[in-house]
């Protein structure tokens, strides 16, 4: 049998010659997403904003949406958005935070729950009152800020710091820009996109940290070797690894995001393109190339020798 | 690298059966399960946005707890003074004291060793704080300040939480559901889950309201026109009927009777108008001061309140000494029958507030579970293939490598009793990209040993040993993303966390023993003249 072989064998790739064009690329697009988080901003789902959010299965086969917002907006609860969610009977009903504490999400719901009645089957029913929001906002920027300091101080310990500080430069560019992405299309930012952040950024380090485990590697074989080839021989010898597992991947992560329904959509939407697009870009064109400019292992310092001779 | 031992080889292949035995109970329906034995019964709950049901977050309200301390405190000053025979001037409860103007100097001695008695040492037998209840102070002007420290209010908090959780699960009992699960989160927070409840808004109902149940006598020397005006006696207040039109009462403050002293509620029907009532029966202590109080008040109108609202306000026509009664005010069926479950159960310390609250209903957790199956088989369909097509023997090793993994995690997840939400799914799902990916890196090594000339048996060798440590270091770091998840996640979230980070345990497991043996045995088989990938 011909096996299927994406990667030829020996490429020799100039990845290092192509930081000239990545770094600005990556800077640019950097700033475009700070750019887009700011003056666009991130469409904040109810986890963070609090408020009401309903899923409802209108009884007949098509949901009439201006009868149920004239029937929503009589209530006064303040914006209502109406969404037609998964099918065409499905929709998902939005209503802003209410003001007047905890208290006032309650009778809100009560609210809507009787004015829809029963010509609906309630699907899902969300109630995020103002201090919980708060929290679990400051809670999911705390964890992003804890695993990426957690990832940081087991790379120092496991590598050198110069690796780990690659690796966290090319983490904070992943997750920026994962973030303008989620501006841009205005993707629900919850709880769920805090783990897909979170899970493209233990996926990207996954590539970033295979790599650099070559160019450890070849950092103790190679001593006399130029910085530059032998970045480009860690990377092109492990080109065909990180290729075919991408393929992996995608074909697991577009499974999810076209078989998974409305409920997971977003965070494999997120996912795919943090994983997929800026993930392995990252680890090859800005966790490799970086090592360059943060002068690792040349003339002789602890890298180049091997582990064994360590703290003689 | 390639060479086992026969009882290690043993060892591997019995672990991974075992732990993909404790799957098992998962295929088969609740009722045959349970006929096991014990230890074979545990197995995967599914979570709430896949079964459907309701989660409701509530708070314990603080500033009515500190209300309620501050209150007790100024009472306890007055009963205090009173027995000391002390005069004073003032007492009033400001902002987190309670402050007392005494009449004159001289006895300003005597108050404060008395009502420092008040304050008591802080965190029970341990003690270890040393912090005291109270703080107790003077200042100029013959004023005494007593301070209610912020400990004393969290104590107290604390408290509260616990004999809630104790009267929730009363209440939430009475509803007849399976299973409901009510914990503590955080200091001053309770968690309601109930599977399978489709509209929360009578739980709500039970868990929303305090239940504080009181029998007081209607002041009648004051008209309630002069209270409406705001003139109420300061020994009673103003209180509303419950239902409408809310009619003014002026009720003393002095309570006969309460909730408390209740052994048993029954919802029931009036036999001559047959209403719906609730009925009740009080234990001893309270039978007596019902019986006194009635016979000493015959004629003159009592009020029984729930929660500072009068049910009804009946004339007593005759003592009652029996120590049980009824209670009836334009009650419905289901509004006699929650009454009396929260009679039985006990009235709340302090007012809870739904904070959170998500529900799921059947229909789209069914859905739910369909969609993330699906997603799951055509994504596992999907990589074999690939897998086959890239590696071909080596491809099909790795993907009983994976479905071993897949089966492992189901295991573990089973063993813990884990909950499996649709994130969870979607963890599974990402796990056999992670699972593919420490065999591609042990293929794509093995390659690169054979082009670097190595004999097939040698190169095979090096392969797994030079990708083992990166494939260990690389799920680290995925892990540790894993455990942050864990532990700032709430509900779904935890979920994905939970079969993520087993999923790279047993990923890096499979990789170091499954994988490994599944070759060795086919080297050793085979003999191989050169490497098939």
């Amino acid at each position: 049998m011909r096996l299927l072989r994406i990667v030829p064998d020996d490429t020799k790739f100039d990845f290092m010659r192509f930081r000239r064009i990545s770094f600005p690329i990556s800077a640019l697009l950097s700033i475009l997403a700070i750019g887009l988080y700011f003056f666009h901003g991130l469409n904040f789902g109810i986890d963070f904003k609090g408020g009401l959010l309903m899923e409802v299965q209108s009884k007949t086969p098509v949901a009439d949406l201006a009868k149920m917002r004239a029937t929503l907006s009589a209530l006064e609860l303040g914006e209502v958005q109406l969404q037609q969610f998964g099918g065409p009977s499905n929709v998902l009903v939005r209503i802003a935070e209410q003001p007047g504490g905890d208290a006032a999400q309650q009778v809100a719901v009560q609210k809507v729950r009787g004015a829809l009645g029963d010509s609906v089957e309630y699907r899902r029913v969300e109630v995020v009152g103002p201090r919980v929001s708060s929290e679990l906002l400051s809670y999911g920027v705390v964890g992003l800020g804890l695993a990426i300091f957690g990832i940081l101080i087991y790379l120092w310990f496991r590598f050198e710091w110069q690796f780990a500080l690659g690796a966290m430069i090319a983490n904070v560019h992943d997750i920026v820009l994962t973030i303008g992405f989620m501006s841009l299309t205005q993707i629900d930012f919850d709880l769920t996109s805090i783990a897909a952040l979170l899970t493209i950024l233990g996926y990207s380090l996954n590539d970033t940290v295979v790599i650099y485990d070559r160019i450890r590697e070849m950092l103790r074989r190679y001593k006399k070797m130029p910085m530059a080839e032998l970045l480009n021989g860690a990377v092109n010898q492990t080109l065909s690894r990180s290729v075919i597992t991408h393929v992996t991947v995608t074909l697991a992560l577009l499974a999810l995001l076209i078989f998974g329904g409305q409920a997971i959509h977003s965070f494999a939407a997120t996912m795919t393109f943090g994983v997929v697009l800026v993930g392995t870009y990252t680890s090859i064109f800005i966790a490799a190339p970086i090592l360059i400019y943060l002068g690792v292992g040349r003339g002789g310092d602890a890298l180049t020798r091997p582990e064994s001779d360590k703290g003689k | 690298m390639l060479y086992f031992t026969r009882w290690k080889a043993a060892a591997i292949v019995l672990t991974a059966l075992v732990v993909c035995l404790f799957a098992v109970p998962n295929f088969f329906p609740e009722e045959t399960v349970n006929s096991w034995p014990k230890w074979a019964q545990r197995h995967l709950v599914l979570g709430l946005d896949l079964q459907g049901g309701s989660h409701i977050l509530l708070e314990v309200d603080t500033n009515a707890v500190r209300k309620d301390k501050l209150e007790a405190t100024r009472d306890d000053v007055r009963r205090v003074l009173r027995d000391a025979r002390v005069g004073y001037t003032g007492l009033v409860v400001r902002g987190n004291s309670v402050e007392v103007r005494l009449r004159d100097e001289a006895s300003s001695a005597t108050a404060l060793t008395k009502l420092r008695e008040l304050a008591v040492p802080l965190g029970g037998l341990l003690g270890g704080t040393g912090q005291m209840s109270l703080n107790v102070t003077t200042e100029p002007g013959n004023l005494i300040r007593l301070t209610v420290s912020d400990a004393a209010i969290l104590e107290r908090v604390r408290q509260s939480v616990e004999q809630s959780i104790q009267i929730i699960e009363r209440r939430v009992n009475e509803l007849g559901t399976v299973e409901p699960l009510i914990q503590r989160q955080g200091a001053d927070r309770i968690l309601v889950q109930v599977p399978g409840l489709q509209d929360p808004t009578r739980l709500k109902e039970l868990l929303g309201k305090t239940a504080k149940l009181d029998f007081r006598m209607v002041d009648t020397n004051t008209p309630v026109e002069q209270a409406l005006q705001g003139r109420a006696p300061p020994e009673s207040e103003l209180l509303y009927s419950s239902t409408a039109p809310k009619t003014p009462y002026l009720i003393e403050k002095r309570v006969l009777v309460s909730g408390a002293e209740l052994t048993d509620a029954q919802p029931g029907f009036d036999q001559r108008t047959s209403e719906p009532i609730v009925s009740f029966r009080f234990n001893t202590a309270g039978a007596r001061k019902f019986a006194q109080a009635t016979q000493e008040n015959v004629g003159k109108p009592f009020a029984i309140v729930l929660d500072n609202e009068v049910i009804s306000a009946p004339v007593i026509r005759e003592p009652i000494l029996g120590g049980s009664g009824q209670i009836s005010g334009s009650f419905t069926v289901q509004s006699a029958n929650d009454l009396s479950i929260l009679l039985r159960a006990g009235a709340l310390p302090a007012p809870l507030t739904i904070i959170e609250e998500r529900t799921v209903g059947p229909g789209l957790g069914a859905d739910s579970i369909a969609k993330g199956t699906m997603s799951a088989y055509v994504g596992a369909v999907l990589v074999i293939v690939f897998m086959f097509a890239t590696y071909g023997i080596f491809g099909l090793f790795a993907n009983i490598a994976v479905a071993v993994n897949v089966a492992m995690i189901f295991g573990v997840l089973s063993l813990l009793n884990a909950t499996l939400t649709l994130p969870g799914i979607a963890g599974v799902v990402l796990t056999v990209g992670i699972a593919v990916d420490s065999n591609v890196l042990i293929y794509e090594r093995i390659r690169e040993e054979v082009r670097a000339g190595r004999s097939p048996i040698n190169a095979i060798d090096a392969g797994f040993s030079r990708a083992l440590a990166t494939i260990l270091d690389s799920n680290i770091t995925t892990f540790i993303a894993a455990a942050v998840l864990f532990y700032i996640g709430t509900g779904p979230v935890r979920g994905f966390a939970v079969t993520l980070g087993i999923g790279i345990i047993t990923t890096v497991f499979t990789a170091f023993t499954v994988t490994r043996l599944i070759v060795a045995t086919w080297v050793r088989w085979r003999r191989p003249q050169h490497v098939p990938i």
